[in-house]
């Protein structure tokens, strides 16, 4: 049961840097960690014999589906950036503080 | 004819019909309003006829009854019947109203407020007939109300002059100070009779309790002594002067103000079992019948002059009331209703021609006013009861029941034929002799205009000579010609006529004098006792006080505190709250996880917090 303590650690660093990180791309990057982190649990509990023995899905099933999970992670990430590009060229901002339009402006 | 005897409620239908329709093609042309007020009156008339007639045969006119408002008491139903009484009034209505419809189109041709004049008119006959063929006390409620808007209204029919508003605005609150008297009245006697219209009312009258009889007599009174100027509701008439005159005429002297003694007469069953409202009756009615008539003697305006004796002379049918008959009090009614209006007309010519009310700027309006002169000398012999005016015979009843039931009353009213007799030959005297005192060259005033008064001088001499049939047409009590009476009342009369020409023969200079020699004392009655500023001061100002203090600390302190108080509250949580909102999402995402995790933790205990929460049941 390991992989769950690997998968809780990522997934709390992951989600410690989404909120404390001012720097997008390092919040971006938090993100990933999180997604990781997701996959792994996804990845461990295949592995366990009781899933499969009780009708669940095949292993082989579920790990490609943890590749396709990368995949989508880094086209995701892609897009991200993409989007910061854009922003900090239209803005020239790429820190989270700098970057509060959505609330309402008194 | 029949059919409109026994469908009285076309007197009401009529007019209010007519009422809209003046106020909606008025103003298609000149005569379209005049002529269709000239249609409201005759409706009335006509009607008064046809039940006078019917009665005269008789016979009954047919009454009916809608089932209007039921409630867990019973049923609050209206309707309408008719009987000599009934028709009297109805005559008296329309006929005077004619008149001054007539009048009016003299006298209003030039108004810009013509149709809503003649509308208003209308829809007060309307009104009128309703109190007068209503069947019982719920419809004349109904119309009585009606009848103080349209007083209100036509007070203030010059909007633009301040005091025809102030007057208006007081005319209506101090009649309303009786109609809530009048208001309760009627509720006390439904609760306890549980029936309003006068024919139930008779059967089960004399189960209740005298108690309630006379409290019931007395609240009614109030409403009859606010709609008829009586002491002490009486100060919004002399005001109410300020209305076009053809109003006064009507309104303000023949009609509505009798309304009051009509309530009375009405309802007599009551008062018959409740002797202590007929002294009260006798009480205001004298002292408001000397009292007006001395301050009648003293006024400079020829309005406030008739408008004081109007009050006195209902002081006179109040005596009547209170003295045990009513058919008396309506025959004065009747008989007042002519000569008044008469008067009023006849003043409204004057004031026309010379352009004054103030009597000291008339004068020697004989020569060029011959009609006009006509006319009111025998308004002015049937007010001051010269024989063989109907004042005269009218008034001799009143002073011969007064008199016999209540001698010193009696006395005072005798005092007060003098007195009355003593200002009109003052008015007359100051008006149409005398040298002229204006510029202005007095002149006829129109057809219209000269010819109702004319018209009206028949009834104010002849109807005398009626006295019998029409108190015996209304199933009262006749009371006889009564020769030492008669006497002694056309002795005071005539001896206050001689001092009234004797000292104003050269011209408004005795007034002059006695002011000078009365000083305090006769501003004091000119300005009606001073009981205006009396009310401005018991009255007026401790609600106006009272209406501060509750804006101040009532509403201003605790309404308006309360309503702010929400809104500031929210404001300030807002202004706590929007500080979440401060756009940064990690922020956002904190919360949203923080929440996740609260929720995820209540979602898996919450076995065990149900069970805490409902103590382990």
């Amino acid at each position: 049961m390991n992989f769950v303590l690997v998968a809780s650690i990522l997934f709390g660093l992951g989600l410690y840097g989404v909120l404390s990180r001012r720097d997008v791309i390092a919040v971006l990057a938090s993100v990933e960690l999180m997604l990781g982190a997701a996959t792994v649990m996804l990845v461990g509990l295949a592995g366990l014999p009781s899933l499969s023995s009780q009708g669940g899905a095949d292993p082989g099933t579920i790990e490609a589906t943890g590749l396709l999970l990368l995949v989508m992670a880094a086209a995701a990430a892609a897009v991200g950036l993409a989007l910061l590009v854009a922003i900090a060229r239209s803005t020239g901002r790429t820190r989270t503080d700098e970057l509060t339009d959505v609330r309402d402006r008194p | 004819m029949m059919w409109l005897a026994d469908n009285a409620w076309v007197a009401v239908a009529l007019p209010a019909l007519f009422a809209l329709l003046v106020a909606l093609v008025g103003r298609a042309d000149r005569l379209v309003a005049p002529l269709l007020g000239i249609g409201s009156a005759a409706s009335v008339l006509l009607s008064g006829i046809a039940v006078l007639l019917t009665v005269a045969e008789g016979r009954t006119p047919a009454a009916a009854t809608i089932r209007w408002l039921p409630s867990e008491e019973g049923i609050l139903a209206i309707g309408w019947s008719a009987d000599g009484l009934v028709g009297s009034m109805l005559v008296v209505v329309g006929f005077v109203s004619l008149m001054v419809m007539v009048y009016s189109a003299g006298y209003m041709a030039a108004d810009e407020g013509r149709v809503r004049y003649y509308a208003l008119l209308s829809l007060f006959l309307a009104a009128m007939s309703l109190v007068v063929v209503s069947d019982g006390l719920l419809g004349l409620f109904i119309g009585w109300e009606l009848m103080g808007v349209c007083s209100y209204l036509l007070i203030g029919h010059w909007t633009i002059k301040p005091a025809a508003a102030a007057a208006a605005k007081k005319a209506f609150l101090v009649t309303r100070v009786g109609d809530v008297g009048l208001l309760a009245g009627i509720v006390l006697l439904w609760s306890h009779a549980g029936a309003l219209d006068y024919e139930s009312l008779a059967a089960v009258i004399d189960t209740l309790s005298p108690d309630i009889l006379t409290t019931v007599a007395l609240l009614l009174a109030v409403g009859a002594i606010g709609k008829s100027a009586q002491f002490p509701l009486h100060i919004w008439l002399p005001d109410a002067m300020e209305g076009p005159t053809p109003v006064s005429a009507l309104i303000h002297a023949a009609t509505m103000v009798a309304a009051g003694v009509f309530l009375i007469a009405r309802t007599w069953p009551i008062y018959e079992l409740a002797p202590l409202a007929t002294y009260v009756l006798l009480g205001i009615g004298v002292a408001t019948a000397l009292g007006a008539a001395l301050v009648a003697c003293v006024q400079t305006d020829i309005k406030r002059v008739l408008a004081f004796s109007t009050i006195s002379q209902l002081g006179f049918m109040f005596a009547a009331l209170g003295a045990g008959y009513w058919g008396v009090a309506m025959f004065h009614l009747v008989t007042h209703a002519a000569f008044k209006s008469l008067l009023f007309l006849a003043a409204g010519s004057v004031i026309h021609s010379s352009g004054t009310q103030d009597l000291r700027k008339m004068g020697g309006l004989r020569k060029g006013m011959q009609f006009t002169f006509e006319a009111w000398t025998f308004g002015a012999l049937a007010l001051a009861g010269i024989f063989p005016t109907s004042g005269f015979f009218s008034k001799d009843k009143i002073l011969y029941i007064v008199t016999s039931e209540n001698l010193p009353a009696g006395a005072l009213l005798f005092l007060t034929t003098a007195i009355t007799a003593y200002y009109v030959a003052r008015v007359t005297v100051l008006v149409f002799f005398g040298p002229r005192n204006s510029r202005k060259k007095p002149h006829e005033t129109g057809l219209a205009m000269s010819i109702p008064p004319l018209i009206l001088a028949i009834p104010a001499v002849g109807l005398g000579y009626l006295a019998k049939p029409s108190i015996e047409l209304m199933a009262a009590e006749y009371v006889g010609f009564d020769l030492p009476v008669a006497l002694i009342a056309t002795g005071v009369a005539l001896l206050g006529v001689a001092i009234g020409v004797f000292l104003h023969r050269s011209g408004p200079s005795a007034d002059i004098a006695f002011e000078r020699r009365l000083g305090g004392v006769w501003g004091w009655i000119q300005a009606g006792y001073r009981l205006d500023s009396v009310v401005q001061k018991s009255v007026s100002r401790p609600s106006l006080g009272l209406a501060r203090a509750a804006y101040r600390h009532i509403d201003r302190d605790l309404v308006d505190r309360a309503v702010i108080g929400v809104g500031s509250t929210a404001n300030f949580l807002g202004e706590r709250l929007r500080r979440l909102q401060n756009g940064d999402t990690q922020w956002y995402i904190s919360m949203g996880f923080i929440g996740l995790i609260v929720l995820y933790s209540l979602s898996v205990s919450w076995d065990r917090i149900h069970v805490w929460l409902t103590g382990g049941g």
